[in-house]
């Protein structure tokens, strides 16, 4: 077991035919995943990747052709709030979007829009899913984990695999690892993957990786603290940086926590996650 | 990106926001002239991105041309908070009845626009807002539905507006509203909005900062950003889209991605260095980018040791490797470093600075204590 990916993932690339979709699609691919097509208006009824995955001009008939259940996404920052719209609008469940620098407000909508249609997002600027041996959907290099019993739930990108490597020469395997991306609205969220976490039989114990800006990590150890039995290893990234930009007096009178990586790490603390100090600490604790 | 007060306002006025008569201007001479146009009193308001501008002494009011005059010389030639003033602005003075906070910024938690208002407005509503929360307002919009009328009408009448200005203020704040989505801003907020003896609406002061990622759409706007007011290193950066930040420490860092850059800061923290600055190379950067970084951090005096440390994924540490020679070919340098990689093409990139005076770490931790010991002198 796992969450969210595994063998029977059947996946649908969008922007398999650029630079970056090209390349990690062959990753993928390499790694054992199905990729069962790929989008890429105006390309249509060509076959990519050495003959191996169809392209549609549209997501939705790729969708309709191939039985896709999930897409990932690696359009550029223009078109990349679009292409969520297009896999949630032709029914995709499970929405991957690796793409940085999708504009706030646009994100603002994307989201509220994918709320009221049931669709699940993981992203955007972010590494991606990976459920070691058997899936790999995004950017995470896949040989840097092993399975395991362990949830990896991270804000950032190449913090994770720092700490999917440390658990991985400790011995140490990975459920599945979900990267939730930085930006500031998102989909997915810590508290969404947590609960996901708690019902999965494989899943043991959890390693949650924070950074800091806004109060995620705060409402993250609220809900251990409330829901969680396996138990949580947390590292927060940032004790050493400039306090944020201040964003005028509004900023100052919406954002709820300090955005802060000591109040955080105090946050998590009192919900009784164990906070490692530095990355390559965190399998020490998990061990 | 932030905006001055003069850019801010004018994007107000074009939605329909009323503001005071004014110009800027960047010489007292100017500033005169201006002055004897708009006639009676004006306010002479320095243009920097900070706040506190007027407990600074950065904003004077003028009753005659010559006075206005003799405020800018002053102006011009102050300093707030490290930044030269370059540019003032001269409004008509307002006769100024009260004082009324309206803003809109992003929710977060709610992933929603939304709007605050409160009735006491001016310099210290922050205060306010921890003192008498009760006085400030918030209304969260659904931003596929935008700022109703309704509900500008309401914050009207929770903030207790006369009622012969609600109207007045629904444009106000719709105009607002259309200004934050229109420029992909992530606040835009009037400070104060008063209500004049006369009885209107005026924005006194307006501040808007923009969504970086939505630049694209606006060049426009992009081309209004102030370099003087940066420091030139994050200018240089940002032009080969590297994310900088300087700090006060000895040792330089170069990361790729943010979250790593700032566990690496971290670190070195931790094992009692203190870093010279933040630096994301992003993902998958090439050998340009990589020796663009390299000057970038070599060109801070403070610097004793440079500290790579590179993950790969995206990014190649082969390309990494590339750059780091091409920068050392063309710039040849005494600062020792530390470098760690691993990830995508670890064995190529390796392979590549072999010949290259550089000390190796396998670890993060072996990274940081090396970085340390030869900033402080000792061997790794």
């Amino acid at each position: 077991m796992s969450i969210l990916v595994d063998k029977n993932t059947r996946l649908l690339v969008q922007g398999i035919t650029g630079r970056e979709g090209h390349f990690h699609s062959a990753q993928i691919l390499a790694y054992g995943t199905k990729i069962v097509s790929g989008v890429r208006p105006g390309k249509g009824g060509e076959w990519v990747l050495d003959g191996k995955v169809p392209v549609f001009d549209t997501v939705s008939s790729a969708v309709e052709a191939t039985g896709a259940n999930c897409g990932l996404i690696f359009v550029p920052a223009m078109g990349a709030a679009d292409a969520i719209l297009e896999q949630a609008d032709a029914g995709l469940p499970l929405v991957v979007c690796i793409t940085e620098g999708i504009p706030v407000q646009d994100m603002m909508r994307v989201r509220r829009y994918l709320d009221q249609k049931g669709t699940r997002l993981v992203g955007p600027n972010c590494p991606g899913l990976l459920t070691p041996g058997e899936a790999k959907v995004g950017i995470i290099p896949g040989h840097i984990a092993i399975p395991g019993d362990v949830g990896v739930v991270s804000r950032s990108g190449t913090l994770t695999y720092e700490v999917l490597y440390a658990l991985k020469q400790r011995g140490i395997g990975a459920s599945t690892c979900v990267g939730i991306g930085g930006d500031p609205i998102n989909g997915t969220s810590f508290i969404d993957t947590l609960a996901l976490f708690e019902e999965d039989p494989q899943t043991e114990r959890i390693v949650l990786i924070g950074e800091i800006g806004g109060s995620d990590e705060e409402k993250a150890a609220e809900y251990i603290a409330d829901h969680m039995t396996k138990p949580v290893v947390a590292f927060v990234a940032g004790l050493t940086a400039p306090p944020g930009k201040r964003m005028g007096h509004a900023g100052a009178i919406i954002e709820g926590g300090s955005g802060l990586a000591a109040d955080k790490i105090a946050a998590l603390e009192a919900a009784r996650v164990r906070v490692a100090r530095h990355p390559e600490e965190i399998a020490e604790l998990v061990a | 990106m932030k905006l001055h007060e003069y850019q801010s306002k004018q994007l107000f006025a074009q939605q329909g926001v009323p503001i005071p008569r004014g110009r800027v201007a960047s010489t007292a001479g100017q500033v005169k002239n201006i002055a004897q146009e708009l006639g009676g009193r004006v306010v002479v308001k320095a243009q920097v991105l900070v706040g506190g501008r007027g407990k600074a002494g950065g904003i004077r009011l003028a009753t005659s041309p010559e006075e206005a005059e003799e405020a800018a010389t002053q102006i011009l030639a102050m300093q707030i908070k490290g930044l030269p003033v370059r540019k003032v602005l001269v409004d008509q003075a307002a006769d100024i009845e009260t004082e009324i906070y309206l803003g809109i910024t992003n929710d977060r938690g709610a992933r929603c626009p939304v709007v605050i208002a409160s009735a006491e407005g001016g310099v210290e509503i922050e205060q306010v807002a921890r003192q008498t929360p009760e006085k400030i307002v918030k209304v969260t919009i659904d931003p596929l539905m935008g700022l109703r009328e309704y509900q500008a009408r309401n914050i009207a009448a929770s903030i207790e507006l006369p009622r012969e200005l609600w109207n007045d203020f629904t444009q106000i704040a719709r105009g607002l509203y259309d200004a934050y989505c229109r420029s992909d801003a992530n606040l835009a907020e009037i400070n104060p909005l008063v209500i004049t003896r006369d009885r209107r609406l005026i924005a006194l002061d307006g501040k808007i900062v923009l969504d970086d990622n939505g630049l694209y759409r606006h060049p426009d706007l992009a081309e209004m950003r102030d370099l003087d007011e940066e420091a030139p290193a994050e200018s240089e950066a940002r032009k080969y889209g590297l994310s900088y930040v300087k700090l006060d420490g000895q040792i330089g860092c170069m990361v790729n991605g943010a979250g790593l850059a700032m566990a690496t800061m971290d670190i070195i923290k931790l094992h009692g260095g203190e870093p010279a600055n933040f630096l994301d190379i992003g993902g998958g950067a090439g050998a340009d980018k990589v020796a663009a970084a390299l000057e970038i951090i070599l060109g801070d005096a403070n610097v004793k040791v440079v500290l790579i440390n590179i993950f790969g994924g995206i990014t190649r540490c082969d390309e990494v490797a590339r750059g780091l020679l091409e920068a050392l070919a063309e710039k040849p340098t005494s600062v020792p470093m530390v470098i760690r990689l691993v990830g995508t093409n670890e064995a190529e990139g390796r392979q590549l600075l072999a010949d290259a005076a550089m000390i190796t770490a396998t670890s993060l931790v072996d990274a940081a204590q090396k970085a340390v010991a030869v900033a402080e002198g000792r061997k790794p």
